[in-house]
């Protein structure tokens, strides 16, 4: 698992450009949203879901792309063949992006709680464990939808079908709470709901009740990873 | 058919199915170690899915491919069988060493700098070692994938059309270290689907719309069929319609 971890990330320290956009482009869409909203009431009521999303979004269309290319390219074939565990394989990939993805997350809370003057009540660690945490659901979704693309192109397609309805309900537009019934029903059962939730209730709470909210996401974590492994077959027709 | 001693791949009555058509249908191969066994055919006889068997990770409808004593595919063998895929089957993104540290890593290689210099040296790669594998020449890239198949010295290596649209001298110093390799006394076998390639292997196996046309010595197809080369023999066989 280590072994695959490192090599992924060997494989991103070859590629400075993604890194650098992986780190870069969600501070510099926090700032912009702050800017449009002129730092008002409307940014301190949104910033702790936009940390949210940020990194699922990222983790899940680079998760699902990577994938991809080792499915198309043979080398998922030969490393089947290899002694590598399955779980090996997710593992390695859900550690290498959870180290991107942490410090990602550290940079981007440090942006919002410093310059951008966000105000949580919770401690700040909780906001960046929320964030990978997230970006970790973006990694399993990515790899389970990989099965399911032929191509890039599909693969790429699967962000507006999987992602954007879960931006859409997670209350981040209208609070989860004020959705028509079957809406909120619906994002009752969608993931990033719970990663919003979490770091809403780190902002308006000193000692955050977590409790439900991390289960579920850890819980789908591990669903999504279980699923994707059992879409890595060793025999294929 | 005779089972010889010192046999690392025995296939007996074989039948894949893919999609709508019968890849490979009653398919017997033996592949011995220590020798070259070539697998000769045209495009789309089955070489590929019989090789993808032998690796186990093809579905078959019928039929046992043992591996050194084992089913095909088993977990004992992923240590023992060295895989070189049609299209070289490595990372781009990867320096030639990093990715063949990567693979002797998931091997559980004991001395991982060491194998990795050892294979780099068998395929004659040891300058490119810290070049990126996407900036390397075809004929490189397809060494790379030769050099990660050999680390962990497998004791079967089964390489999928190798010498495909490489320059005559790439092809010949190729041919040389497969049979360095063989000498070392693993089993080699070895798919093409140029015929002229024939008199460089140990054995030979015809293959032919799924089916097998013949195998033996070289010089014993030619004997059979009196014809003087490998593509002469492929056609005699072909009107004779006959079955080993």
């Amino acid at each position: 698992m280590i072994a695959t971890a490192a090599r992924v990330l060997r494989q991103l320290r070859h590629d400075p450009r993604t890194i650098a956009m992986i780190l870069v482009v969600p501070c510099v869409l926090l700032t912009l949203l702050w800017w449009i909203y002129d730092g008002g009431p409307t940014f301190t009521s949104i910033g702790p879901a936009l940390l949210a999303l940020f990194p699922m979004i990222i983790m899940f269309l680079i998760t699902s792309i990577a994938t991809l290319r080792e499915r198309r390219s043979g080398t998922l074939e030969r490393l089947l063949t290899l002694p590598l565990s399955k779980i090996s394989f997710l593992g390695g990939y859900a550690l290498a992006f959870g180290v991107m993805a942490t410090v990602q997350a550290l940079l981007a809370s440090a942006l919002m709680l410093g310059p951008l003057g966000l105000e949580v009540q919770g401690p700040w660690a909780l906001l960046v464990l929320i964030a990978v945490l997230d970006s970790l659901l973006g990694v399993a979704l990515g790899l389970f939808v990989s099965a399911f693309a032929n191509t890039e192109f599909q693969a790429v397609q699967f962000m507006p079908a999987i992602v954007l309805p879960q931006v859409l309900l997670c209350g981040l537009l209208v609070p989860r709470a004020d959705l028509p019934r079957f809406l909120e029903i619906v994002s009752n059962v969608l993931p990033l709901s719970y990663a919003v939730d979490a770091m809403n209730e780190v902002a308006r709470e000193s000692v955050p009740d977590l409790t439900l909210p991390l289960v579920v996401l850890v819980a789908f974590i591990v669903g999504m990873l279980a699923l994707g492994s059992a879409t890595l077959r060793r025999r294929t027709p | 058919m005779v089972t010889t001693a010192g046999s690392v791949v025995q296939v007996r009555g074989l039948r894949v199915i893919r999609g709508p058509t019968t890849a490979l249908d009653g398919v017997d191969v033996t592949v011995a170690e220590g020798l070259i066994t070539g697998l000769l055919g045209p495009s789309g006889s089955g070489k590929t899915t019989l090789i993808r068997s032998i690796l186990g990770v093809q579905v078959t409808a019928a039929g046992s491919v043992t591996v050194l004593g084992h089913p095909a595919g088993s977990a004992p063998l992923r240590r023992e069988v060295g895989y070189v895929t049609q299209a070289p089957s490595v990372y781009p993104d990867l320096t030639v060493a990093e990715n063949l540290q990567y693979f002797a890593r998931v091997l559980g290689v004991a001395d991982v700098r060491a194998d990795t210099d050892r294979v780099l040296e068998v395929v004659d790669l040891g300058p490119q070692r810290r070049q990126l594998t996407a900036t390397l020449s075809g004929g490189e890239a397809s060494r790379v994938n030769l050099a990660a198949a050999l680390l962990g010295r497998p004791r079967l290596v089964v390489l999928d059309e190798p010498t495909v649209g490489l320059d005559p001298v790439l092809r010949d110093s190729l041919w040389h270290t497969f049979a360095q390799i063989a000498a070392s006394g693993t089993a080699v076998l070895v798919s093409s689907h140029v015929m002229d390639e024939a008199v460089r292997c140990d054995r030979l196996v015809l293959l032919r719309a799924g089916r097998v046309l013949a195998q033996g010595t070289p010089a014993d197809l030619l004997t059979r069929t009196g014809t003087d080369s490998a593509e002469q023999a492929f056609l005699a066989l072909v009107r004779e319609g006959r079955t080993p």
